[in-house]
């Protein structure tokens, strides 16, 4: 005001601008105006017990384009938004016990709380919940992001109405992104399948050719049903078959990844053993328990670090390396190193020592499980396709196994300890001849064998609870990846692992997980039997 | 008469035999005659235990006889006492008739839970008690020989035999919790009612169980002992200390250790039969990998390739287990682990082994 006394010309231009804003404002809003009256209109309308009349209303609030509108359908949706009874205002309601507190749905403001009593839910029923689905998906459809905006034709193709198929035609033309109209020509061609038009049918069915969405394959099969014309029906059946082939194919690929994933976890649990048993001959009973040991490094190391979650799993990685494998050493120096040579000896007493970690495990941290966290970029997964889709926590610990098992290739194969260990391992005496101190040697395989099954704790705490028993789980499936690969052969336990992980998911939904695992169990019992150096066996006189 | 000439070679065993019958004789008459107000008293439930233990005696006898002396270390000896357990179930279970929760004349309550329509065929025959007891000896036979056949044939020995079995009683764990099995899945079989005509919660009925299993044990023992005082055992301990000496000289080694085996797979399932009616229930729990290695350590406390010692090492470690799960249950893992570990170092012959002054090397 101070400044606008002292020059008056100021004033004026301050003035000429407040009169303009004014006149652009009141234009935007008759605009504005007449979206809320709509809107207004349709939230009256759902206030009413009819469901037709909601109905109207739903349809009406959709298309008024009020910004209000997303998020008072997806509480009537949720069954979250109510009627005050005594003055008909629509709220939204959330349950904070023992009272409900509620907002204001149109205007946005919080209303404090309120007797559950002195409220009225606005009931839906299903068709309106479709109605509703559908509303929200054409809301969605000016969405910017891409991604929702095919969400919201999928779902619109999957109930397809005339007056839905002329919407989403209207977005054909307008429509950018190369995905969305992907989707929307989809759409288009099943529209066209229900007009008269036989040339257009036919062009329609060439276009749903290997189309996996699922409103497709319906679509077809009701064609088939219905159909009279013989030649669209034919040239329907096939393009349904062709369709049909190329799930089975993406089923046969998704049970491939099961099974892969779940042949990664056998390698990384196995692998460790691998190296203790295979190359020191040592029966570790205790193995299942070094993984458990790894697993619950992990979920402590989050718990010191709460907040960053994809920092304290690096960090655990070697951790759990060195925690595990400092146990193994303990273990090879307090009781293996005396029981050399004593296999049967050695079995029970690391069975002891397996009981003891459990144990001890159970008194430190509760025999309760523990859920570890797993980062952002673990979680979700890649759509590959409509109906293929690979969890990315599967796929990293997929490529993690493999890095695993490629490090410790390169350890034994390249670096002079590996050379030393297989030197041991092939002709114990010839290489203490040679200088190599045996049994630091033996401390420091088992030491290493011990590190890789924390590594493999790490792999599991991401995919499944952190309890006292995890260990146990895994040790007698180790057990017969290591033997059935061949004892002391790295690639053999690779390839069995993934094997027996493959054959397990395929034989699951023909026999229940239960019977697949009993099956894979006997047949391994036979195949020992038959086979007892496993598939790949050493050569040589290491091979005694 | 050759047993009598057996036991006297055999000091430890005529101790424990000794042992065996005075307490057969002593405890039904201190449970059933005395009054319970009397400090001699023998409550049943102290007789029930003592009863398991000896069903637990047995069982370490069989697993003694095939490692001890034959050198085969079984970790699934657990599944040939459950199987036999099984079978004496499945008749507990066929003797309930219409007392169980649903009524049905011919159905266990789990099967009609399940909305099954009729027996399954491996239940038929059951009812009778001869056909009950000949199952429970002959599946846990066939099994054992069917696994031995294939396993000794191919000269699967050591730690891999050692984990195949234990990999045998874990997939019988697995099958045995589906309910489609037949077995009453997770739950197993119980609230058995009477055996033969007598009920089970009667003293004496249980004092009879007692007696059984003690006289089980006590011919179990004497079997035992005059196998390995044979030829065959001769034969048998050769093995165990050099196997492949013994087929150079002529021996068809996978023979032996192929009936060794599945006598002693039978002495468990007999062990199994007499410890379900006691505890009053069998479930897939028998089956875990964890219950056969517990039963090596019976035998490797007591001292391995010493029959008694068996016996001994069952009594004393399921003792300490009574004892240690009520007074300290955390401890009790803690114990057995140490148990494992300390046996192996330090105490390779058993406690027994302690005792014996002449050195026989294992």
């Amino acid at each position: 005001m101070h400044q606008a006394q002292s020059s008056p010309y100021k004033i004026k231009a301050l003035f000429i601008l407040l009169l303009s804003m004014l006149f652009f404002s009141l234009a935007g809003l008759c605009n504005a105006n007449e979206k809320a009256e709509q809107f207004d209109e349709g939230t009256t309308l759902l206030l009413q017990k009819n469901f037709q009349e909601k109905k109207k209303g739903i349809e009406k609030i959709a298309t008024s384009g009020d910004k209000r509108a997303e998020a008072i359908l997806l509480a009537l949706l949720d069954g979250k938004l109510f009627r005050i009874k005594k003055d008909n205002t629509l709220v939204y309601a959330r349950v904070a016990s023992p009272k409900i507190e509620i907002t204001a749905a149109l205007s946005g403001k919080p209303l404090g709380s309120i007797k559950k009593r002195k409220l009225k839910k606005i009931s839906i029923n299903n068709t309106l919940r479709s109605t509703i689905k559908d509303a929200l998906a054409k809301i969605d459809l000016t969405n910017p992001d891409p991604q929702v905006r095919k969400d919201a034709v999928n779902k619109l193709t999957t109930n397809l109405t005339m007056e839905s198929s002329t919407l989403l035609a209207k977005q054909l033309q307008s429509e950018q992104d190369n995905d969305v109209r992907e989707a929307l020509t989809t759409a288009m061609a099943i529209t066209a399948l229900r007009s008269g038009d036989n040339e257009a049918r036919m062009l329609a069915l060439n276009d749903l050719k290997g189309n996996l969405n699922p409103a497709v394959h319906n679509e077809l099969t009701r064609l088939i049903a219905e159909e009279e014309d013989i030649t669209i029906r034919s040239k329907a059946e096939s393009v349904l078959s062709s369709i049909d082939s190329k799930i089975s194919f993406y089923g046969l690929v998704e049970t491939l990844f099961f099974g892969l994933s779940l042949g990664s976890v056998l390698v990384l649990a196995a692998i460790g053993l691998a190296i203790t048993f295979g190359v020191i001959g040592v029966i570790n009973m205790a193995h299942g328990e070094l993984i458990m040991l790894g697993a619950y490094t992990t979920y402590v190391i989050q718990q010191m670090l709460p907040g960053s979650i994809g920092i304290a799993l690096f960090l655990s990685i070697p951790a759990a390396f060195i925690i595990s494998g400092l146990t193994g050493i303990v273990i090879e120096r307090t009781v293996i190193r005396f029981l050399y040579g004593r296999p049967l000896e050695t079995l029970l007493a690391t069975f002891g020592i397996s009981l003891i970690l459990q144990q001890a495990v159970r008194s430190i941290f509760s025999p309760l499980n523990r859920s570890v966290a797993s980062p952002a970029w673990m979680s979700g997964s890649f759509q590959i396709n409509p109906i293929l889709s690979l969890t990315t926590n599967r796929t990293v610990i997929f490529i993690f196994s493999l890095l695993v098992f490629a490090g410790l290739y390169l350890v034994l194969k390249k670096s002079s300890i590996g050379l030393q260990v297989r030197a041991v391992s092939q002709n114990r005496k010839m290489a203490r001849a040679m200088g190599i101190q045996a049994a630091r040697v033996d401390a420091l395989t088992f030491g290493l064998g011990s590190g890789i099954a924390g590594i493999a704790g790490v792999a599991l705490s991401q995919l499944t609870n952190v309890g006292p028993n995890l260990g146990q789980a895994y040790i007698i499936d180790s057990f017969m990846v290591v033997v059935f690969g061949g004892v002391g052969n790295l690639w053999g336990t690779l390839i069995s692992g993934l094997t027996l992980g493959v054959a397990n998911k395929f034989l699951e939904p023909w026999a229940g997980a239960m019977l697949a695992k009993i099956l894979i169990l006997i047949f391994i019992i036979l195949f020992i039997q038959k086979r007892p150096q496993g598939l790949f066996p050493q050569k040589g006189r290491a091979a005694g | 008469m050759i047993l009598l000439k057996l036991l006297k070679s055999d000091r430890g065993g005529r101790f424990t035999l000794a042992l065996l019958a005075l307490t057969t004789l002593v405890v039904p008459i201190c449970n059933l005659l005395l009054p319970e107000s009397n400090p001699l008293h023998i409550s049943t439930y102290t007789m029930t235990l003592l009863g398991k233990y000896l069903c637990y005696a047995l069982l370490a006898l069989a697993v003694d006889l095939v490692w001890g002396y034959l050198g085969i270390l079984s970790l699934g000896h657990g599944a040939f006492f459950a199987l036999g357990g099984y079978a004496m179930g499945m008749y507990l279970m066929r003797q309930i008739g219409d007392r169980g929760m649903y009524g049905h004349p011919v159905l266990p309550d789990f099967m009609v839970f399940l909305n099954w329509e009729s027996l399954p065929w491996f239940w038929h025959g059951f009812n009778w008690f001869w056909f009950a007891m000949l199952m429970v000896v002959l599946v846990p036979g066939l099994l054992a020989m069917a696994f031995g056949w294939l396993a000794f044939r191919s000269r699967v020995t050591g730690v891999y035999l050692s984990i195949i079995t234990q990999a045998l009683t874990y997939a019988l764990l697995l099958a045995f919790f589906r309910n489609e099995m037949g077995f009453g899945g997770n739950n197993g079989l119980t609230d058995f009612k009477d055996i033969l005509g007598f009920s089970l919660q009667s003293d004496t009925t249980r004092a009879g169980l007692f007696i059984a299993s003690a006289i089980a044990l006590g011919f179990g023992y004497l079997s035992c002992l005059y196998i390995t005082r044979s030829r065959l055992g001769k034969i048998c301990t050769a093995i165990r200390d050099q196997e492949d000496r013994t087929r150079f000289i002529g021996y068809r080694v996978e023979h032996f250790k192929l009936w060794i085996f599945t006598f002693s797979a039978m002495l468990a399932g007999v062990a199994g039969a007499l410890y379900v009616p006691q505890v009053g229930i069998i479930n897939p729990g028998e089956f875990a990998p964890l219950a056969s290695i517990e039963i090596v350590i019976w035998v490797a406390v007591g001292g391995r390739a010493t029959l008694y010692g068996a016996v001994v090492g069952a009594l004393m470690v399921n003792y300490a287990k009574s004892y240690l799960t009520a007074a300290m249950p955390e401890a009790w893992l803690f114990a057995l682990g140490a148990l494992f570990v300390l046996v192996t170092l330090l105490l390779p012959r058993g406690v027994t082994g302690l005792l014996r002054k002449k050195e026989i090397n294992v």
